[in-house]
């Protein structure tokens, strides 16, 4: 399956390949452009220049309604006129499938959303996870051959929300539909995809799985949107990086021809060593600022010796004796979790 | 109650007194002189006096009666109608319209829309009447008819745009993605939410071709006089109180309709 977008005003020359029964998730902050192109691709919005391609063929020009094309909408948009099965047998109606068949299929898409048995209850008895189910299930019911998601879990609570990413996650690996799904969280992002696809004031930044996105990121917009990261400014000599004076030890070669970099420093892959041997490890030394105890894991502020500050998370285990405020610290980081990046995000 | 405040920040129903007069003056003027007609035409007497001197329902057989009475009310419930049809389906669209087309133009759209709200009626209606006249369209059913939709339109645009207000318009789009035309989306999922302001819209468009006025005398003569004009013209030439007779029933029509518009509106809150 190929797709490619032209220049839009809130999309800039932007162009994506899914593959077919592929998670892929549109992910980057408010205004960033991503529901613009959910909506190029669900055909509401025409792109000024540009194709979208389903498989072998051009549907730029389709209608939304020929696109063939399942939708979730964040606030679910079920008809509140209709009950959960009205709801879930729509689009089969519109295609005049049997009543029989229309009986049948409505039952194993609510059963595959676990709410067989609620087909007859109105949408306002539901509540805010079932509504999003029957949303779910009126967009799957119809096989269609892209499922389009537009944040479907922000207006569930925390709890609620993950237990629907892992729900979801499982109902594509059991159907394996392509799925298209955007959001802003970055930790969703993670927990569902197959592929992410960071895009940023209307261009991607960076494609890749989530692996390569949290370990590798192409950017400090991307290392600073995709967890948390510390960035310390760095000097690059000879294709070397320093640290004040300090060779930093990398896992791979240096990006080459980029001006300014930064290293830039997750603070749960730094481990506080003792006096022991350091290893491998890229070695900070420092004295404890401030630490800051939040249940499962302790966020410890460390000024280092050039003056910069750098956080590390230490998890909350009683084996581990916490450091105390004023005392000097050594820090370590593995050559492997030793990340440059660009200072600005690619244009 | 009326003197001691019950806690100390009540304002005591005494120093409210002055606006309990003044809400009781303006219903009484508002209600009054509309029921100063069911009276009038249970009159024995051959003209409009009040108080009557005796009571009869002979002005009613009179009005049931008269031929061209009949025929008047005929013109007029057939006007009503197909003004409620024609606005109905124009006010439902152009409201849709103006919701979804996010244009500046939009704006002005709207203020056209209701124009005719804010126009002198009987500016309105020399216009209309001097326009018809080059098409030979004065005392025309469709003449009657597009004059009559002019002013009720605006009111079923009102009605509908503000349902439409509140409405999601995304399951139009999510009915669209799921297969369904933007015509059928519409009928299927926007129309059964939002039917019951078009069905009030409906109502007060039919209600405010029957009791039009202004309009009709210019534009509807001859066959084609409409009850209004018919009660207009024999107010003139004669003063007795079939008149009356016949503006009881239209309002006891406008009330039925309103009081149903009202019950339609209660019901759709409870729905939201």
């Amino acid at each position: 399956m190929r797709k490619t977008y032209g220049a839009l005003a809130a999309l800039d020359d932007v162009s994506l390949e899914v593959a077919s029964g592929e998670f892929i998730t549109l992910l980057g902050p408010s205004g960033s452009g991503k529901t613009t192109l959910l909506m190029v691709l669900a055909g509401f919005i025409r792109a000024d220049s540009g194709q979208i391609l389903f498989g072998d063929s051009d549907v730029s020009l389709v209608a939304p309604h020929k696109r063939n094309v399942g939708m979730v909408f964040q606030n679910y948009a079920l008809f509140p006129h209709m009950t959960v099965a009205g709801n879930v047998a729509y689009p089969l109606k519109l295609r005049r499938v049997g009543k029989t068949e229309i009986g049948e299929r409505v039952a194993r898409a609510l059963d595959l959303v676990q709410l067989s048995g609620l087909g007859e209850r109105h949408v306002d008895q539901l509540s805010g996870g079932q509504r999003q189910r029957v949303a779910l299930a009126r967009a799957i019911v119809f096989e269609p051959r892209i499922l389009l998601m537009d944040e479907p879990l922000s207006a569930l609570d925390k709890k609620l929300r993950e237990q629907m990413q892992i729900e979801v996650r499982h109902l594509h690996q059991r159907l394996g539909m392509t799925t298209v799904y955007v959001t802003h969280d970055q930790r969703e992002a993670l927990t569902m995809s197959d592929r992410i696809a960071v895009i940023d004031r209307g261009r991607f930044r960076q494609i890749g799985t989530p692996r390569e996105i949290y370990g590798r990121p192409a950017s400090r917009f991307i290392a600073d949107f995709i967890g948390e990261s510390n960035f310390l400014p760095v000097a690059v000599r000879d294709g070397q990086a320093y640290l004040g004076d300090k060779l930093l030890r990398l896992a791979e070669p240096l990006r080459t021809g980029e001006p300014s970099q930064l290293l830039g420093v997750r603070p749960e892959k730094v481990v506080i060593l003792g006096g022991g041997d350091a290893g491998a490890h890229n070695v900070f030394e420092g004295m404890v600022r401030e630490i800051v105890y939040q249940g499962e894991s302790s966020l410890v502020s460390v000024t280092l010796a050039g003056g910069h500050e750098l956080s590390v998370r230490q998890q909350a285990i009683s084996a581990v004796i916490p450091p105390v405020v004023g005392a000097a610290v050594r820090l370590g980081l593995a050559p492997a979790d030793t990340i440059i990046v660009p200072q600005d995000s690619p244009a | 109650m009326l003197s001691r405040p019950a806690t100390q920040t009540q304002i005591t129903h005494g120093r409210r007194l002055w606006l309990y007069v003044l809400v009781g003056l303006i219903m009484f003027f508002l209600i009054v002189p509309s029921l100063f007609v069911i009276p009038l035409s249970f009159s024995a007497d051959r003209y409009l006096a009040f108080p009557p001197s005796g009571w009869s329902t002979r002005w009613y057989a009179a009005y049931l009666g008269a031929i061209e009475w009949r025929d008047a009310t005929y013109v007029s419930f057939t006007a009503a109608f197909l003004t409620m049809i024609v606005s109905t389906v124009c006010g439902t669209l152009a409201a849709y319209g103006l919701h979804t087309a996010r244009l500046r133009l939009m704006r002005l759209a709207y203020v056209a829309f209701m124009l005719p709200l804010i126009i002198p009626g009987i500016l309105v209606a020399i216009g209309i009447y001097l326009l018809y006249a080059q098409f030979g369209l004065n005392s025309t059913m469709p003449g009657i008819v597009m004059a009559h939709s002019v002013m009720a339109i605006p009111l079923v645009v009102i009605t509908v745009a503000s349902s439409l207000k509140s409405y999601d318009m995304n399951q139009e789009m999510v009915a669209r993605s799921l297969g369904a035309s933007r015509p059928w989306a519409f009928l299927t999922v926007t129309l059964p939410q939002i039917r019951i302001s078009v069905i009030t819209g409906a109502l007060l468009a039919f209600i405010t071709s029957l009791d039009e006025v202004v309009i009709s005398l210019f534009i509807a003569g001859g066959d084609m006089s409409t009850l209004t004009k018919r009660m207009f013209n024999a107010l003139r030439d004669e003063i007795d109180p079939t008149i009356a007779a016949i503006s009881t029933l239209l309002l006891l029509v406008s009330v039925l309709l309103l009081g149903a518009v009202r019950l339609l509106q209660r019901k759709s809150g409870r729905d939201t």
